[in-house]
């Protein structure tokens, strides 16, 4: 088993893969996006509840994917409660560098850290959108968008 | 390694080792593992003497055709217009210009759609097609229907994988004009009942087009004896070069058939104020033409031949029994597209892993197959399925590569099981 193959499959990702959080639909949604990666098929809707301040105070999702976009949406969910929309876009463009490999050796705030598990994607090309799906969906979702395409 | 099948022994005449030798790539690696080409479907390898014949076209040959006053136009012309008769004499037809060059499958089915479809059918008329069918020969008809208010149905298919035949019956009626079906599922494996389908469209005085670019390549196909009004395939799944493809359309059907593109090549006269068109098969062959890569396709046509196409037919089908056997061996391995007959082609799902993540992995160990929806998105649907891993078998694969796949997932299971 080659170690950059373990590198992308960590426990920690297996185990969002195959146990993903904040995984359920949310009825008053504030927002709501749905996501394609037409290339693999990969399909999620998130789902945000923003509060007054237009701060996230819920995030979920639904869908069907590889387990490294379960595992990105999964995480991702739990992130961004809490944070505002400017926030969220900040720790998507941290993450995306990060899996591309243009982040290399950037500081990075305590929680965005915990996404480096996912870093692994940047030895794949063809993986990186699984890993960025869901975070461009967020950002379509808390743009008011309702549908984004990764192609 | 004894096999459980009886065709193997039809098959102990054919060496693939031998053929294997024929195709440069296959003694490569992938990822420092040696090769295990599991995507000919998608693209098939190409043997020496396909990549001699067109190196050959560019070193010592090539000139424009069908143009120039000198010697090496005239005999690349011969040779360009040569591989036509090849392919009429594989497929059956009756004449060469009824062998019109197109890029791909894709094009020649986007051909009929265009010059057939807007000449013959209008509003309410119907095209019948089949669920399994690829994107090209769905996207088409349906810019057509939006264009000309045609109308498309579709006929289901079973669980297994095989056509309803009594839907198929139900679907087509006194507006059937075009019944455009797979001889050969890409994503299933199954082979379509086209004598059935050819003799039940004709009966309701439809025209039938047959999209081969799978089973041109596993089974035997006269079109005479068929009967079909339109046979498509593509080069680049024949072993030959991407870029050229082929369209088989009877006489009388194309001469009505109004041109497809303008352009040099496809004229007879052209004045400003009106030009008159060229004969067949040049009617529909504006432009320069992908020459040394119809000639490349005329050289894989004859390797295909040397073989014999039964002989690999049998090769394949025996070898497909023991691919299906060693998954099937395989805990939580389901495979998708289980007609009895079927040919070449197994998708399959794990019941703990996704499609990606399998392909990702078994890549790393040298496995090359195909994960995703194959171009058949409705047909993952009905399914039920988001998407599926392709192992599809070509004329030099054998065993070591199943047995590579089998190992290989069991390193998925490791990470997923």
């Amino acid at each position: 088993m080659s170690d950059d193959l373990r590198e992308l499959y960590q426990e920690v990702i297996l185990d969002h893969g195959k146990n993903p959080r904040n995984f359920h639909a949310c009825d008053d949604a504030t927002n709501e996006a749905r996501g394609n990666n037409p290339l693999c098929g990969d399909q999620l809707v998130i789902y945000l509840k923003l509060d007054d301040d237009g701060k996230v105070a819920d995030a979920s999702f639904l869908g069907k994917g590889c387990a490294i976009s379960m595992a990105s949406a999964s995480m991702m969910t739990d992130l961004v409660k809490g944070r505002s929309a400017e926030e969220a876009q900040k720790m998507f463009e941290a993450f995306h560098d990060m899996c591309t490999g243009e982040g290399e050796g950037t500081e990075l705030d305590a929680d965005i850290d915990k996404l480096r598990v996912l870093s692994g994607v940047r030895e794949f090309p063809t993986r990186v959108k699984c890993a960025t799906l869901p975070w461009h969906t967020l950002v379509a979702a808390l743009k008011g968008e309702n549908e984004i395409s990764t192609e | 390694m004894t096999s459980q099948n009886p065709i193997e022994t039809d098959t102990t005449m054919y060496d693939v080792e031998a053929v294997r030798a024929d195709f440069p790539i296959l003694a490569r690696t992938m990822h420092d593992k040696p090769l295990a080409f599991l995507d000919s479907a998608a693209s098939a390898q190409k043997p020496r003497q396909v990549i001699d014949a067109v190196r050959e076209v560019y070193e010592h040959e090539y000139a424009n055709v069908h143009r120039g006053l000198y010697q090496i136009s005239e005999a690349v012309t011969d040779k360009y217009e040569g591989t036509r008769e090849i392919i009429r004499d594989f497929i059956g037809a009756a004449h060469t210009h009824e062998i019109i060059f197109t890029r791909n499958g894709t094009e020649s089915i986007n051909l009929v759609a265009h010059s057939f479809g807007r000449h013959f059918l209008s509003e309410g008329d119907e095209v019948v097609i089949t669920e399994l069918e690829h994107h090209a020969n769905i996207v088409p008809w349906q810019m057509l229907r939006d264009e000309k208010g045609i109308v498309l149905k579709v006929v289901p298919i079973t669980d297994d994988g095989e056509l309803i035949m009594s839907a198929f019956d139900e679907a087509l009626g006194p507006r059937t004009k075009l019944v455009a079906v797979s001889h050969m599922s890409n994503v299933l494996g199954t082979i379509l009942p086209v004598e059935d389908i050819i003799r039940r469209s004709h009966a309701v005085g439809a025209k039938v087009l047959i999209d081969g670019c799978q089973a041109i390549t596993h089974i035997p196909v006269d079109v005479l004896a068929l009967g079909c009004d339109f046979y498509i395939f593509s080069g680049h799944k024949l072993y030959g070069p991407s870029g050229i493809g082929v369209l088989y359309g009877r006489e009388e059907l194309l001469n009505e058939m109004p041109p497809f593109m303008g352009g040099g090549d496809m004229i007879s006269s052209v004045t400003f104020e009106k030009s008159t068109w060229a004969k067949l098969p040049h009617k529909f062959e504006a432009g320069t033409p992908a020459i040394a890569q119809a000639i490349g396709l005329g050289a894989a046509i004859e390797y295909v031949n040397g073989l014999g196409l039964d002989a690999i037919a049998a090769h394949e089908n025996d070898l497909l029994s023991y691919a299906t056997q060693q998954l099937s061996n395989l805990e939580g391995l389901r495979i998708i597209g289980t007609a009895p007959n079927k040919s070449s082609v197994i998708s399959f799902m794990l019941d703990y892993a996704h499609p990606h993540d399998i392909a990702t992995i078994i890549d790393r160990a040298g496995v090359a197959v195909r994960a995703g929806h194959h171009c058949a998105q409705p047909l993952m649907d009905r399914m039920d399925v988001p998407a599926t891993v392709r192992a599809s078998l070509g004329l030099y694969s054998n065993r070591a590569d199943i047995d590579a796949l089998v190992r290989a997932l069991g390193e998925v299971q490791e990470f997923f099981g």
